[in-house]
C-alpha cells in the first residue's frame, strides 16, 4: 500500500474511467434529448467490437476498423430508431421495453454470427508498449484511451455549446415542445443524437475491446456501468457523464483492489446516496 | 370478476393435466407461477401505482438467498419450519423495499425506473462479489427440497401443487388489495397524483406501501424460487430478470394480476422449452417484445377486452 500503489490503481481508474465516458456519453445525450432508457447500448458496444474485428480480419487494419465499426453501428441505431422507436412517440415504459427487445435480437445475431469465444482486439504495436515514467510501469495503450475520450469529450463539448446544432439540441433537451414551438425539427435532433450515441458506444466497444474483449453477455455486464456513470453525473448532462465516469472508474478499481467482497456494491451503493441526496444526478436538472 | 373464474378455471385444467404431463414441462409450470407471482408484484407497482419498477430481481433475490442461506448453513426450512422460512422471505424482501422505498419513492417516470435499476444493481453486486455469505458467482447449492411430514416436495409434481397454491394465495390476496380503497387510491395515484394529493391522500405513503407489500410478493417468490431450482445464484438477481419480469406485465396487460400469469407463461416457454428445440430461440423472444411493444400496447389481456387500456 505505498505510493506506487495509489498511483498506478488511480491510473487504471481515469484509464478505465476515460472508456466509461465513451460508452456513458451517448446514453446520457440519448436520454437527454429522447427521454428514452436505451438498455440496447451495450448491445451498440459489443457489436461495435464485433464489428471491428471483422474489418480487421479483412484488412488487418487497426486504424481502419475504429471508425468504420463506429459508423455502421450509427447507421445502425439510425435505422432502428427511425423505423422503430420514432413511431412510439413519448412512452418510456414502451421505449425502454423495444430496447431490450433488441438487445436480445442484437446478442443472438451477435452469437450467430461471430460465434461464442472471448475474443481480443489486438492494438496496434506502437501501442502495445508501455513507458516508464517516475519509475511506474504505463501502458502506452491507456494513455492513448485517456486522450481520446478527451479530445472526444471536448470535441462533445465544443459542438454542444459553440455550434447550431448544439443549440437545437440544449434546446432540445431543456424543452422538446418549446423548441418544437420555434421551429426545431426535434425529430432530426432525435436522430441524430441516437446515431450519435450508437457511433460513441461502438467506438467504445473497439478501444475496450483490447483489455475486456469481445464476448457474448459484455453488452449486458458494461450496461449497469455505463447507467450507474449517468445516473451519477445527471441524466442529460455531458459534464455529468464525464465526473461520473472519472468517479465509477476509480470507485470500481479502488473497490476491487481494497475491499473486493463489496467490489460492486462499493460501485452501486456511492450511486444510491447520490440519487437519495439530488434525485437528478450531479449535474442534472429538473 | 369472470376474469378470476376463467384463470380459475384454466388453472384447474392445468392442475388435472398436470400429472399427464412430462417431468420438464411440470418444471416449467411451477416456474411460470412462480414467475407469475413476481410478475403480478411488478404489476401492483406498474398497472395499479404507475411506478415501473426495474430492480424487482432484487427483493427475488433476497428471498431466494435467504432461502438458501438458511437451509445450507443452518439447515433451517427444510420440515414443517418452512413455513417460518416463507415469512421470514416475505419480511426480507418487504424489509429490502421499505429500505429501498425511502430512495425509489421520491422519484417518478424514468427516474423511478433509473432508481430502481441501481438499487437492483446493488443487489446483484453483493451477490456476485459477497463470496463467503453467497458463494459468489457459483452461487449456493441447495440439498434438496423440504419435507414436510409425509409430503415430500421433492417430488416435482407435488411441488407444482404446492407453488400453485402459493400462486393462488397470493392472487387472491392481491386481487383483494387492488379492489380495496386502498387498491383504488392507487389507482387514483396512477391517474393523477397531483389530484389525489389536493384530496388529501398522502400519495407517498400509498406508493411506499404498495412498494413494500410488492416486495414482500418478490421474497416470497424468491423461496420458491430457490426451492424450484435447487441452487441460488447471481444471474437470478440480474438486471434480466427485472426487465423479463415488467415485459410478461407489459406482455400480458398491465393493471390486470392475471396479465403477469400470461405473460410469465408466454416468456418461460419461449425461453426455457422452445430453447431446447431449436437454436435461434432468442429471435423469437426479441421479436415478441418488439412485436408486443408496437403492436398490442395494452397486452394479450387487451384482446379479451379486460385490459386497461
Amino acid at each position: 500500500m505505498d505510493a506506487k500503489f495509489w498511483l498506478i490503481q488511480t491510473f487504471n481508474g481515469v484509464s478505465y474511467g476515460a472508456l466509461l465516458f465513451l460508452l456513458a456519453s451517448g446514453l446520457t445525450l440519448i436520454f437527454g434529448v429522447m427521454r428514452i432508457v436505451n438498455l440496447s447500448h451495450g448491445a451498440y458496444f459489443l457489436l461495435g467490437g464485433y464489428v471491428a474485428l471483422t474489418v480487421m480480419k479483412y484488412t488487418g487494419s487497426w486504424l481502419l476498423a475504429l471508425p468504420v465499426a463506429a459508423l455502421a453501428i450509427a447507421v445502425l441505431g439510425l435505422i432502428v430508431e427511425r423505423i422503430f422507436l420514432r413511431p412510439l412517440g413519448f412512452d418510456p415504459l414502451r421505449q425502454v421495453l423495444l430496447t431490450v427487445g433488441f438487445a436480445f435480437l442484437f446478442q443472438q445475431a451477435a452469437l450467430d454470427i461471430w460465434g461464442g469465444d472471448n475474443l481480443i482486439i489486438q492494438p496496434p504495436p506502437a501501442l502495445s508498449k508501455s513507458i516508464v515514467v517516475g519509475g511506474l510501469h504505463l501502458p502506452v495503450y491507456r494513455i492513448f484511451m485517456i486522450a481520446l475520450a478527451a479530445a472526444i469529450g471536448l470535441a462533445l463539448w465544443f459542438a454542444m455549446e459553440r455550434t447550431r446544432m448544439g443549440a437545437m439540441v440544449r434546446a432540445t433537451v431543456d424543452d422538446a415542445e418549446m423548441a418544437r414551438g420555434v421551429g426545431i425539427d426535434t425529430s432530426r435532433v432525435s436522430m441524430f443524437i441516437f446515431a450519435l450515441g450508437a457511433f460513441l458506444a461502438a467506438l467504445g466497444g473497439v478501444i475496450g475491446g483490447a483489455f475486456l474483449g469481445v464476448y457474448p453477455g459484455l453488452d449486458f455486464e458494461v450496461l449497469p456501468i455505463a447507467f450507474a456513470v449517468v445516473i451519477i453525473g445527471g441524466m442529460g448532462s455531458l459534464a455529468g457523464a464525464a465526473i461520473g465516469s472519472m468517479l465509477v472508474g476509480l470507485a470500481d478499481n479502488f473497490g476491487k483492489a481494497l475491499f473486493p467482497e463489496v467490489a460492486y456494491f462499493s460501485l452501486y451503493a456511492p450511486m444510491v446516496l447520490i440519487l437519495a441526496m439530488k434525485p437528478t444526478g450531479l449535474l442534472g436538472r429538473e | 370478476m369472470k376474469r378470476i373464474l376463467i384463470l380459475v378455471g384454466i388453472l384447474g385444467i392445468v392442475s388435472v393435466l398436470a400429472p399427464f404431463a412430462g417431468p420438464f414441462v411440470i418444471l416449467l409450470l411451477a416456474q411460470v407461477l412462480v414467475l407469475g407471482i413476481m410478475a403480478m408484484s411488478v404489476d401492483l407497482l406498474l398497472g395499479y401505482t404507475g411506478l415501473p419498477s426495474l430492480g424487482q430481481a432484487a427483493y427475488l433475490g433476497v428471498g431466494a438467498y435467504l432461502t438458501a442461506i438458511l437451509a445450507t448453513k443452518y439447515g433451517i426450512g427444510l420440515g414443517w419450519d418452512f413455513w417460518l422460512v416463507v415469512a421470514a422471505g416475505m419480511l426480507s424482501g418487504a424489509a429490502t423495499a421499505a429500505f429501498f422505498g425511502l430512495f425509489a419513492i421520491r422519484a417518478s417516470g424514468v427516474y423511478f425506473l433509473m432508481i430502481t435499476l441501481a438499487l437492483g444493481m446493488c443487489v446483484w453486486g453483493l451477490a456476485y462479489r459477497w463470496n463467503s455469505l453467497t458463494g459468489g458467482d457459483n452461487g449456493i447449492n441447495m440439498r434438496g427440497r423440504p419435507k414436510l411430514g409425509d409430503l415430500a416436495f421433492s417430488n416435482d409434481l407435488t411441488f407444482f401443487y404446492v407453488v400453485l397454491g402459493f400462486f393462488l394465495a397470493s392472487f387472491f390476496a392481491l386481487q383483494l388489495l387492488v379492489s380495496s380503497p386502498f387498491g383504488r387510491s392507487l389507482v387514483g395515484i396512477r391517474e393523477r397524483e397531483l389530484r389525489m394529493r389536493i384530496l388529501g391522500y398522502n400519495t407517498w405513503l400509498h406508493k411506499y406501501i404498495a412498494f413494500v407489500i410488492a416486495g414482500a410478493f418478490g421474497g416470497l417468490a424468491g423461496v420458491l424460487w430457490a426451492h424450484l431450482n435447487g441452487i441460488v445464484s447471481p444471474s437470478d438477481v440480474i438486471l434480466t430478470t427485472s426487465v423479463d419480469a415488467l415485459l410478461m406485465v407489459v406482455l400480458g396487460g398491465s393493471g390486470t394480476l392475471v396479465g403477469g400469469l400470461i405473460g410469465a407463461t408466454v416468456v418461460v416457454f419461449l425461453r426455457e422449452y422452445l430453447a431446447t428445440l431449436v437454436q435461434w430461440w432468442q429471435y423469437v423472444l426479441g421479436a415478441v417484445y418488439v412485436l408486443t411493444i408496437l403492436y398490442l400496447p395494452g397486452g394479450i389481456m387487451a384482446l379479451f377486452k379486460g385490459g386497461r387500456r
